[in-house]
């Protein structure tokens, strides 16, 4: 059994556990696994960005999907016909503009609270669809394809699925070291402090909506990035990339791996990826397969009604059940660590 | 845009709000009973335009009965689905956050959607408009409006009617306002006396029957496929965030906006039709934070 004292740094082992074990996969896994992680890990930094605020500020946002779509669309429509594009503007024009409309929205949306925050990020997430999907700016409904997949001079070529595994991998660690250091300062502190109780965090001085909508911006930049690997990858978007679907399913993972610890958005998108895999499989469902959302859409109602504290909390479960333990949980509340 | 033009559009602006606001009053009035948001109700809708395309060949062979015997029966088994679902799903949902509230009713969509496709497959069908109410009206000298389009509308407003005079007549709508105030008296109803786990399961039912009875009348009018309850749905959420959560009479004002804003925008600017609600929605929520009605 593990101590109190120790703990966070069996979480340190995990989370370095599992970078470890991403960085060496490529020399084992096939091409269509090392693919499939590829996608997976790409999500897992969305679902970072909406743990930031879902999880860490107490903003149960359901738009998400937005500020991937922007920053998916911007990397397909603002890449050259012919040419490749250069990373070096390329990707910070996509992120700019994900967080310019995260900024948009989060002004507005921040003025309300509670149920109406949901359905106010959902109905301006939907706004970007219609955009998208109505005017031929984007292709409409048919989506549009990446010719050349951008570079970086002739040191990285995107196009090499090896180089864009590395890189993913790279923004995946970059952005989940940045995330855990950044909920340890003081921006993170009052962060948690508002998802506790943001009346008395107002009450100690601190403006809570500067606070939120930085934290909104940022979490529309993260998403950005992840859209914008996303079109790189597949060399193609479409409409859906913006779709409440994807929002719901980014919250769903979160959820699933457990709310409030950056490391259940990375467990959460993993065990997403796999559980849809698994109902999608044809080898183990034969024609049922292609009713795989009814399998998902059963896991989910039970996941809900089972695991309140998502996969993350599993472990503590089990102790309860087989020690009678039960570990404070404030630092859990409090602690915004790995 | 002429004269006769504009009052057709007048009319398909009102069917098209009375029946949003038939759908977004569930939606606010299981929200502020209950504190549940449902994601699920659009749901409803589908359910209940599919129940109007599977159930009419079904009920023309046993009862040899038409469009009305369809309706009687949809209605009856929505609110045994309405109750069903409330014991099952919803029950152990009041106590949790609204993030849960949300995952799990995308899970029943999800379930919703796929059982659909299983049972009925994924085409898109039409409705055949009921042969009593097939006719047309004359409008001006050369323009006509179809009788069936004022019956949607006309549903809709005795709807409307009925729940106004259930909510400010009867002691069933008494004990609805008195919980709908908040959690504390929803504490202090129930110490009154009122079962209260039977009036949310009262209050459910309704509002699925309300949602299937919508879907089955829109049924001729809008064809039947695939995804339509999601698209309601989201309108709906602005509706119900235009008018105030829990609030019946904001819902009427605010899906009547909606019904005007968009039925002209598709006429006027056709290339931001989609968009124009949301615009709305951002504008008003600049105004009132809180929509144009609170709760109460």
């Amino acid at each position: 059994m593990m101590g109190v004292h120790r703990r966070p740094d069996v979480r340190l082992a995990f989370v370095i556990a599992v970078f470890v074990l991403l960085a060496l996969l490529p020399f084992t896994a096939g091409g269509y696994a090392l693919d499939l992680i590829t996608k997976t890990m790409i999500y897992a930094i969305f679902a970072l960005s909406l743990e930031l605020l879902v999880g860490s500020t107490g903003l149960v946002c359901f738009g998400q999907a937005a500020f991937f779509g922007i920053g998916a669309y911007g990397a397909v429509l603002w890449s050259p016909q012919a040419d490749a594009a250069s990373l070096l503007w390329l990707l910070p024009a996509c992120v700019g503009a994900a967080a310019l409309y995260a900024l948009a929205v989060g002004a507005l949306s921040l003025r309300t609270r509670g149920v109406y925050f949901i359905m106010v990020t959902l109905a301006f997430a939907q706004m970007a669809f219609y955009v998208v999907h109505d005017t031929p700016l984007g292709g409409g409904t048919d989506g549009i394809y990446l010719n050349v997949k951008p570079v970086l001079g002739s040191v990285l070529d995107l196009g090499h699925s090896g180089v864009f595994y590395s890189v993913t991998l790279a923004s995946l660690a970059a952005v989940f070291g940045g995330l855990a250091l950044l909920l340890r300062s003081r921006f993170g502190r009052a962060l948690a402090g508002i998802k506790a109780n943001e009346q008395r965090m107002r009450a100690t001085g601190f403006s809570t909506y500067g606070y939120k909508l930085a934290a909104f911006v940022l979490a529309g930049a993260i998403a950005g990035l992840a859209g914008f690997l996303f079109a790189v990858k597949d060399g193609y978007v479409n409409p859906e990339l913006l779709g409440w679907h994807l929002s719901a399913s980014v919250l769903i993972m979160i959820i699933l791996g457990g709310l409030g610890h950056l490391r259940g958005a990375l467990i959460g998108a993993f065990a997403f990826a796999l559980l849809q895999e698994f109902f999608k499989s044809e080898a183990i469902f034969g024609a049922f397969a292609k009713h795989w959302s009814l399998g998902l859409g059963l896991s989910i109602i039970a996941c809900v009604a089972l695991l309140p504290r998502g996969l993350v909390g599993v472990p503590a479960l089990l102790r309860e059940r087989l020690f009678g333990t039960r570990r404070a949980t404030v630092d859990e509340v409090i602690d915004g660590g790995v | 845009m002429d004269l006769a033009t504009f009052f057709i559009q007048c009319l398909n602006a009102l069917q098209y709000g009375l029946l949003l606001f038939l759908v977004a009053s569930g939606l606010t009035l299981i929200f502020g009973i209950m504190g549940v948001i449902n994601l699920a109700h659009g749901s409803f809708y589908m359910i209940g335009a599919y129940l109007a395309y599977a159930l009419a060949p079904l009920v023309a062979a046993t009862f040899g009965g038409g469009f009305f015997t369809v309706l009687a029966i949809g209605l009856v088994l929505a609110v045994l689905l309405g109750y069903v679902l409330e014991w099952a799903f919803f029950s152990f949902l009041y106590q949790r956050e609204h993030l849960q509230q949300v995952l799990m009713t995308y899970g029943l969509i999800l379930v919703f959607e796929e059982l659909r496709s299983m049972l009925v497959g994924d085409d898109v069908h039409g409705v055949p408009v009921p042969p009593l109410l097939a006719g047309t009206l004359p409008l001006g000298d050369v323009m006509t409006y179809p009788v069936y389009r004022l019956f949607v509308s006309a549903v809709c407003l005795l709807l409307a009617g009925a729940m106004y005079l259930v909510f400010t007549r009867t002691r069933l709508g008494m004990m609805i306002r008195a919980g709908s105030a908040g959690p504390a008296q929803r504490e202090m109803v129930q110490s009154l006396g009122v079962d209260i786990k039977f009036l949310y399961r009262v209050v459910f039912a309704a509002g699925v029957a309300i949602a299937v009875l919508a879907g089955m009348v829109a049924a001729p009018v809008s064809s039947v496929y695939p995804g339509m309850g999601n698209t309601v749905l989201i309108i709906c959420f602005v509706v119900v965030v235009i008018g105030g959560i829990g609030s019946i009479r904001g819902a009427l004002l605010a899906a009547l906006l909606i019904g005007i804003v968009d039925t002209f925008g598709k006429v006027l600017l056709p290339q931001a039709a989609g968009v124009l609600v949301y615009v709305l929605m951002a504008l008003i929520l600049l105004w009132k934070p809180d929509g144009l009605f609170r709760a109460g």
